[in-house]
């Protein structure tokens, strides 16, 4: 029964992806990364992992794709005079021959999948991910935490707390980061590149 | 080949690691490798949170056998007192039976690797922003993003 929903998925994941890699127009390839992003967060709750989905769908299909998309306005490929910018200002250029890349993808993509051969099959519940913790965190959090019920949440806030306070000073420093990268020199009033960006900046 | 069709997970995983793989290295746009590299980071969400699903398991949510009466809204506490009330009844008639198998019946997925894999997104869409900021950037001095071009310029200057 899971089956008729799951096989449609993944087919629309790869057509997606191939999709994705295909296509020249970098708005249209933008829309199908979210796309893309909302697919897999389908999949994942299918996978019991409705906390990943959930966000993922709102980091990997909501954010994401609101950065790119501001990241396109700011980057045309010829800056316009007047008027406003038309589909073609998105289009990638045509690349040159495929062949070499496809032939590495490929020779990496069997090694990976010879690799497989030596992994534990989709929901074998004796794979050592499953066996290791031997009390696992489902059974100890619900002494530990009182009866929290989600064990996700009670893995990410307790016992792992302080790597999600790392996470959290690693978002810090990216946001600093970006504000330095794209903080407007006010003193060197720059090439009309420059001028012209900041033009459809503001 | 019965053998082989437990491994289809890790298969579309891989198909979809190698498009992410194949638009990063074919594609001079700055943007498009971006996006590239944002597939190959999805796919290995995907690759983690496949391992950690165990067959017939459901989400590690646990259901509430015990301590769940002080909250939960006004009416909707009626009701679930009523099925927990059940539930009670079930294991007292049963309980003499095969007391503590109520416990172990039901089969939770292993939320490590979702646990995991929520740091890795809000990791991801960090590096994304830094990336997109540079690509600003670049189009600031250089007036393009393919990278070729960029290129062309260093060697030119």
């Amino acid at each position: 029964m899971m089956d008729f929903i799951v096989i449609p998925i993944l087919a629309l994941l790869a057509a997606t992806a191939v999709t994705v890699a295909r296509i020249r127009n970098l708005w249209a390839a933008v829309m199908f990364t979210g796309i893309y992003s909302f697919l897999s967060a389908s999949w994942m709750l299918i996978l019991d992992a409705p906390d990943v989905a959930f966000t993922e769908a709102a980091v990997g299909a909501g954010i994401t794709t609101i950065l790119m998309l501001a990241t396109l306005s700011l980057t045309p490929r010829r800056h316009r005079k007047s008027g406003r910018l038309s589909s073609e200002d998105f289009e990638e250029r045509p690349s040159k021959s495929p062949l070499f890349p496809l032939l590495i993808v490929t020779i990496t993509g069997c090694a990976l999948v010879y690799g497989t051969f030596d992994m534990p099959h989709f929901g074998d519940p004796n794979a050592p991910i499953q066996v290791y913790p031997q009390p696992s965190f489902v059974e100890k959090s619900q002494p530990d935490m009182h009866g929290l019920p989600n064990v996700v949440t009670a893995v990410l806030a307790s016992y792992r707390g302080y790597d999600t306070l790392g996470e959290t000073a690693v978002i810090f420093t990216a946001g600093i980061a970006v504000l330095l990268i794209l903080r407007k020199n006010t003193d060197d009033q720059g090439s009309s590149e420059s001028q012209s960006v900041t033009g459809e900046n503001a | 080949m019965t053998d082989f069709l437990g491994l289809y997970n890790y298969w579309i995983v891989i198909f979809l690691m190698m498009t992410g793989f194949y638009i990063v290295i074919a594609r001079e746009n700055l943007i498009k490798t971006i996006i590239g590299l944002n597939i190959f980071q999805t796919s290995v969400f995907l690759l983690y949170i496949t391992m950690g699903k165990v067959t017939h398991g459901t989400a590690p949510i646990l259901r509430e056998s015990h301590g769940g009466e002080g909250h939960g809204s006004e009416h909707h506490g009626a009701e679930s007192h009523s099925v927990e009330h059940g539930q009670e009844l079930h294991a007292a008639t049963e309980g003499h039976l095969d007391s503590g198998v109520e416990a172990v019946t039901e089969i939770y997925s292993n939320p490590i690797p979702s646990v995991l894999m929520l740091t890795a997104i809000v990791v991801g869409i960090a590096t994304t922003a830094l990336a997109l900021a540079l690509v600003v950037r670049i189009r600031e001095e250089y007036g393009t993003i393919e990278e070729d071009e960029i290129l062309e310029m260093d060697r030119n200057s």
